[in-house]
């Protein structure tokens, strides 16, 4: 025998012993269900994204903690993180990956820029989708049956940010901005049409990225046009300098934002000039919500304080599982068909979904940073 | 007018930021000719020693004044910086002095990923903000506002601008940085111990570039790991405008690209009607770069061969 047989037959030896290793764990029943997570795990957003993979991670181990049975067989599941750099190009290569790989569904990405062109991958390979926290309108309006989310859209909660800011805040001329991302800039354009029909005069659009730091020379322009309220829409990273920057400026319009800026890390970011901001949330307060205090608890236990969407990625994961008992398989055509009848009550309230994918009747919080935290103005639905 | 005047100020202040990081950049290149890539790291290096230290600070003594405090914070940071810039020049460039040109540049990308990288490691993927310890004095000019910790950062720019001014032209080692930058060969044959001149070189560059870490996270309030690239690059852009290699053009270059920057992004969304929006402010930067290199690529004070050091 020469080397080259030699080799091949040594190959296929550790072939057979790799296939029968995978094939005795199947035949004692404790088959692995494989779940993707994606999120930012590097880069300005890693404590957000670390955050939902962490939720998902509680509600995986919950349920193999129980024990899940499918099809009168026990399975295990295995949660994937993978990391989406918050990046739309990374991704659909991470998404690809994940199909590659294997995975029945996947809970994520976290934001909109992302989940969306992902999205077309999970469709492609007929996975579900289910994301704890991507709100851009167009991800579910591109009619993928793959495509769900557990927290409302940003037209209802620019909606809501829009009536409040010419409502309650009783601001006339407005100022936008917005990070260009797929969430900015959705949520800024929602808000511009609510704060429009309800009376507001918008005196400036202006635009920044997700990586920037500096706002002055954005700022200055639109102090230029004496807006008395500003909005943002985009994340804390740049929510909190530009708080900084508005107030050294000297502007004395209010900062408004949505549920990127609702976090604690923009009062670490923004200081003292964080007070008297005024920001949304999707869903209840975590302590009003029904599971809220509860899961808080088990979640802090493991993985310290929650950052920011961690029930909504703990809820992604039971509605999937939920699905996958109801269809007593984890295969994904028989999931897809049993997602639309989810009733579930979760940590963040009752999920259910309308014909796009999106949960119906969600809630919308408004809040202020009141002495260095945020504090709840009101719940508007 | 006073917004006008708002936008120069900012433009000034971040401009006087860029003109210190730019010097590093010129210094280094107007002696070895070697784009040092992993400069804008040092930066960041430097706003993260420095918070580490003022964080610590500030848990043992909270009652410390602010100033106090951040001045004990650059004055960790600049020999932090002026260590690393020795071992880097040591280790990753001074092995490869005789090579091709494009091996140390490919060297200082190099270099400049694994300090990202390490900053990761050691401060986290988080966002690190600076404590608001400052005193946040304003004062209305004309009705643009500029605070007091703006005008710090334009004049300690200035002063040090002014002080490596003096170093290069009055003193033994100023001479013997010129004398290298001429020509390395002849130097060395007038007694003049070029290894040491170019470790110094690097040394002095890294302490600049930590004054301006610190100033660039004290005025917006953050550092984290990849500030350096940005600033790095944005600076870059300047020591080219300036003409890459002369000390004077990277302090002009680094003004100029500031208010640019500022003006741009202020004026792009008005002046061509929301046709092109303010999220170009980071184009300009390059927008200068490929103008420069291409109509008059000594940059602006090019051709003063003989002053660059």
């Amino acid at each position: 025998m020469n080397f080259g047989k030699f080799a091949i037959s040594a190959l296929s030896l550790a072939l057979a012993f790799s296939l029968s290793g995978c094939g005795k764990t199947e035949s004692t029943g404790d088959t692995v269900i494989k779940i993707g997570s994606v999120a930012p795990l590097t880069g300005p957003q890693t404590h957000i994204g670390k955050d939902n993979e962490n939720g998902a991670r509680l509600a995986v181990d919950e349920i193999n903690a129980r024990g899940l049975e499918l099809g009168g067989r026990k399975v295990t599941l295995e949660l994937f993180g993978e990391d989406d750099q918050a990046e739309p190009k990374t991704a659909t290569i991470v998404a690809q990956k994940l199909v590659d790989a294997g995975v029945v569904a996947v809970i994520g990405h976290l934001n909109s820029g992302t989940t969306i062109p992902a999205s077309k991958i999970y469709h492609d390979a007929g996975i579900p989708q289910i994301s704890p926290s991507a709100t851009a309108v167009a991800y579910t309006a591109q009619g993928y049956h793959t495509a769900w989310r557990v927290m409302a859209n940003d037209a209802q909660q620019g909606r809501a940010l829009g009536q409040f800011a010419t409502g309650k805040m009783g601001a006339k001329r407005i100022a936008i901005i917005d990070d260009r991302t797929a969430y900015g800039q959705g949520l800024a354009n929602e808000f511009e049409k609510a704060a429009t029909a309800a009376g507001g005069e918008i005196v400036a659009h202006e635009f920044t990225n997700d990586r920037a730091t500096d706002f002055t020379a954005i700022l200055t322009s639109i102090k230029g046009k004496t807006p008395d309220l500003v909005f943002f829409g985009g994340m804390d990273p740049q929510g909190g300098p530009m708080a900084r920057q508005l107030k050294r400026l000297g502007l004395t319009a209010r900062l408004l934002g949505g549920d990127g800026l609702q976090n604690a890390n923009f009062v670490k970011l923004a200081g003292v000039d964080a007070e008297g901001v005024v920001a949304s949330s999707p869903g209840l307060p975590i302590d009003s919500m029904p599971g809220g205090p509860d899961f808080r608890k088990r979640y802090e236990a493991k993985y310290g304080a929650i950052q920011l969407y961690a029930p909504y990625a703990y809820d992604a994961v039971n509605v999937l599982v939920a699905a996958m008992t109801r269809a007593d398989s984890a295969d994904p055509a028989k999931v897809l068909a049993a997602l639309p009848k989810t009733d579930l009550q979760g940590v963040s309230g009752p999920i259910k979904f309308d014909a796009k994918g999106d949960t119906t009747g969600g809630a919308i919080t408004l809040y202020e940073v009141k002495d260095g935290a945020w504090r709840v103005l009101e719940t508007v639905k | 007018m006073d917004i006008f005047l708002q936008q120069l100020v900012n433009g000034l202040v971040l401009g006087s930021i860029y003109a210190l990081v730019a010097l590093g950049y010129t210094m280094v290149y107007g002696i070895l000719e070697l784009i040092n890539f992993a400069h804008g790291e040092v930066t960041m290096i430097g706003a993260m020693v420095a918070l580490t230290v003022i964080g610590a600070l500030l848990g043992a003594a909270p009652d410390l004044p602010g100033v106090l405090v951040v001045l004990a914070g650059i004055l960790v940071a600049i020999p932090a910086c002026m260590a690393l810039a020795f071992t880097i020049e040591k280790i990753a460039y001074r092995p490869l002095r005789k090579a091709p040109r494009l091996a140390p540049l490919i060297t200082a990308i190099g270099v400049s990923i694994i300090l990202q990288n390490l900053a990761m490691l050691i401060w986290g993927r988080q966002y690190v903000s600076f404590p608001a310890i400052l005193p946040t004095r304003k004062y209305e000019f004309l009705g643009a506002n500029i605070s007091l910790l703006q005008i710090a950062i334009v004049v300690l720019a200035l002063a040090v601008m002014a002080g490596l001014w003096l170093l290069v032209e009055k003193t033994r080692l100023g001479r013997a940085m010129r004398a290298t930058a001429q020509s390395r060969e002849v130097a060395e044959l007038m007694g003049v111990n070029v290894d040491r001149v170019i470790s110094a070189t690097f040394i002095i560059g890294a302490a600049i570039a930590a004054i301006a870490g610190v100033m660039v996270s004290a005025y917006y309030g953050l550092a984290h790991y990849y500030m350096g690239f940005m600033l790095g690059l944005k600076a870059f852009s300047a020591a080219v405008l300036g003409g890459i290699g002369n000390i004077a053009g990277a302090m002009l270059g680094g003004l100029l690209l500031g208010v640019i920057e500022a003006l741009g992004a202020g004026y792009i969304g008005d002046l061509t009607g929301g046709f092109l929006g303010s999220h170009y402010q980071d184009v300009f930067a390059f927008f200068v770069l490929i103008g420069v290199l291409v109509f008059r690529p000594s940059g602006l004070l090019g051709e003063r061969v003989a002053t660059r050091a």
